[in-house]
């Protein structure tokens, strides 16, 4: 403001309108830099894993790391077959899922069609929690509470096996495919139910035979966003599966997942760019091809079935 | 015709339809009732085996051969000196992309970009940021197995959860207030600081606080950049006492986190040191439920005053 003879200008300067859109387009470029970084780092972890990997490529021929069943790279006679890895981390996401599927679309169907708002802002709470509890302490409890309970069930049960850690895990990924699949369901436009109770449908019937059917591509994107996360999920299998790459599909007999290996070599002290080093690179863009296929499928119905309504 | 319908049950048909109607409403409460039992057993589990170990000296101890004499000082130091640097890191960057994306992001190929790898990054397992930190912080930026690597890469694997959150808090506020701010005479970044930031704070910290919450457990991802799982020293002091008081030689220090040591512990054979896993536990799901407890609060106040 400046003061010209008797009047008072309240036309703000020159100079200080320069500043000001200085700062507000400084300020645009920064958050911008900032909203940018996610692509670097999606940039950076495919670089790093598809580099690294190169290298182990360059000494074990990928037919034999495709076809292989044995996995057992840090012995003198190494073989690189990622079947092992593979198989063991099929079975206990496959377990993981034969709980969380059941369990977690009832839920769903109890929270979108049953439950009234009370009861949800109760349950919802409820199910992050479960969703907050660290991972390692899960792998805790499948270890030494749900493995020692089961082999009062199953006697020939091993201390470390598939099957508990595969059970803890269902649990783990059930608030996320519950939320998931309930957002789904939620997306079903009312009109849809009225006309069904219009026609004198119970809830359930009105459920499966007009909710569920129309919400189908977001529940399915939920299994398979929920399977993304049992295969990429790393500590309980750390602790409770075991460590030794077994090629067996027996849940009841313990067997390292890619996670578990990639985390059993990181204790160890392997030096930079020996073998050893490069085979978690191999093993993790496996993984990341695995996780990111599922992702980008989930991905896709999920923002099919908002496109629907 | 007439004879067919006249020959339908009805009422055994309606019967049969309220049955399967409450059984699966049944069905539904089953499974919470399960999920609730399990979530009980697991702390409890936790709660009655741990408690024997947890004192001042197990707090105040470094991990030890001995598991009677083992504890978690170092541990616990490591989280905070880690979870310091992962939220100054990734609130900032967090809330400015979450920022960018709802205020100032233009409608194209560009911004579709950044929204899918946002999306995609939320989706990428723990162990493979893990894997992205050892190749590129520990060995290409030679920065080693420090309290910064660590702090980095979780800030990272969180920052998917700060930005989705920030953004939701902001998309809540009526474009009104916006509307207000340009008709005074502001501009984009003056209505942002002015008006926008301060009517999204609540909802930008329960996200903070959810995403640390997280951070807080992860193992993986510092399992992978070779953090140490012996450590029986603390970092150096950030305050000194000479000039220039402050020093940040703590960041480029080894160390070990409280889930880490429990993942030591809960691997070896010996039962006394599941006892010790099962205190670190304790510690560790407090700190964790406790801050998913507030940010709860915090979105029911919100909620409540609107």
């Amino acid at each position: 403001m400046a003061v010209t003879g008797e009047r008072i200008s309240l036309q703000p300067s020159e100079a200080f309108l320069r500043r000001r859109r200085l700062v507000d387009r400084g300020v645009r470029w920064l958050l911008f830099a900032a909203a940018s970084l996610s692509v670097f780092v999606t940039v950076a972890i495919v670089y790093i894993l598809v580099s690294e990997s190169v290298v182990f490529f360059a000494n074990v021929s990928i037919v034999e790391f495709l076809t292989s069943t044995s996995w057992t790279p840090l012995f003198t006679n190494a073989n690189y077959g990622i079947w092992p890895l593979l198989t063991a981390t099929m079975v206990v996401a496959g377990i993981a899922l034969l709980v969380a599927i059941p369990a977690g679309t009832l839920l769903a169907v109890y929270l979108s069609e049953y439950a009234d708002s009370r009861v949800r802002e109760i349950i919802k709470p409820f199910l992050e929690l479960l969703e907050g509890v660290p991972t390692v302490v899960y792998g805790y409890f499948a270890l030494l509470f749900v493995t020692p309970l089961l082999q009062t069930v199953i006697p020939g049960l091993s201390g470390f096996n598939m099957l508990a850690p595969g059970l803890v895990m269902g649990v783990m990924i059930l608030p996320y495919v519950t939320s998931v699949s309930e957002d789904a369901m939620r997306a079903v436009p009312n009109q849809l139910r009225e006309g069904a109770y219009g026609l004198g449908f119970t809830r359930w019937q009105t459920a499966r035979k007009v909710v569920i059917p129309g919400a189908f591509s977001g529940i399915t994107a939920a299994y398979i966003l929920g399977m993304s996360r049992a295969v990429g999920e790393t500590m309980v299998v750390a602790i409770a599966a075991g460590q030794n790459p077994k090629f067996t599909l027996d849940p009841t007999e313990g067997a390292a997942t890619i996670t578990a290996y990639i985390v059993q070599v990181s204790l160890g002290d392997l030096p930079h760019g020996s073998i050893g080093y490069q085979t978690i690179f191999a093993a993790g863009l496996t993984l990341f091809v695995i996780t990111l296929s599922f992702n980008v499928l989930g991905f896709y119905l999920r923002r099919r079935f908002r496109e629907v309504y | 015709m007439a004879d067919g319908v006249r020959d339908i049950d009805y009422g055994s048909l309606i019967r049969r339809n309220r049955r399967w109607d409450l059984i699966c409403a049944g069905a539904g409460l089953v499974v919470l009732m399960v999920a609730v039992l399990t979530l009980l057993a697991l702390i409890l589990d936790l709660a009655v085996t741990g408690a024997r170990v947890i004192d001042w000296q197990f707090l105040t101890s470094y991990p030890s051969r001995n598991a009677g004499e083992a504890g978690i000082l170092s541990a616990w130091v490591g989280t905070t000196a880690v979870m310091i640097v992962t939220a100054f890191l990734s609130i900032p960057l967090g809330v400015m992309a979450g920022l960018y994306l709802e205020e100032y992001a233009p409608r194209n190929w560009l911004t579709d970009l950044i929204e899918i790898n946002v999306t995609n990054l939320a989706g990428v397992p723990s162990i493979i940021y893990g894997l992205l930190a050892l190749g590129l912080f520990v060995y290409g930026l030679n920065l080693g197995q420090t309290i910064l690597v660590a702090g980095m890469v979780l800030a990272l694997l969180i920052l998917p959860v700060i930005i989705v959150s920030t953004r939701e808090a902001i998309r809540s506020i009526p474009q009104e207030t916006r509307e207000a701010s340009y008709g005074l005479g502001a501009d984009q970044w003056q209505t942002v600081r002015l008006c926008v930031l301060p009517a999204a704070r609540p909802g930008i910290l329960t996200g903070a606080i959810v995403g640390l919450s997280r951070a807080i457990g992860e193992t993986a991802p510092v399992i992978t950049i070779g953090a140490l799982t012996f450590i029986a020293f603390l970092p150096p002091s950030p305050v000194q006492s000479g000039f220039p008081f402050l020093s940040f030689e703590w960041l480029n220090t080894p160390f070990t986190v409280m889930p880490i040591q429990m993942f030591n512990w809960v691997s070896r054979p010996q039962a006394e040191f599941h006892v010790t896993a099962a205190g670190t536990g304790v510690v560790l799901l407090a700190m964790t439920l406790l801050m998913n407890a507030v940010a709860v609060y915090i979105r029911y106040r919100v909620r409540r005053q609107r």
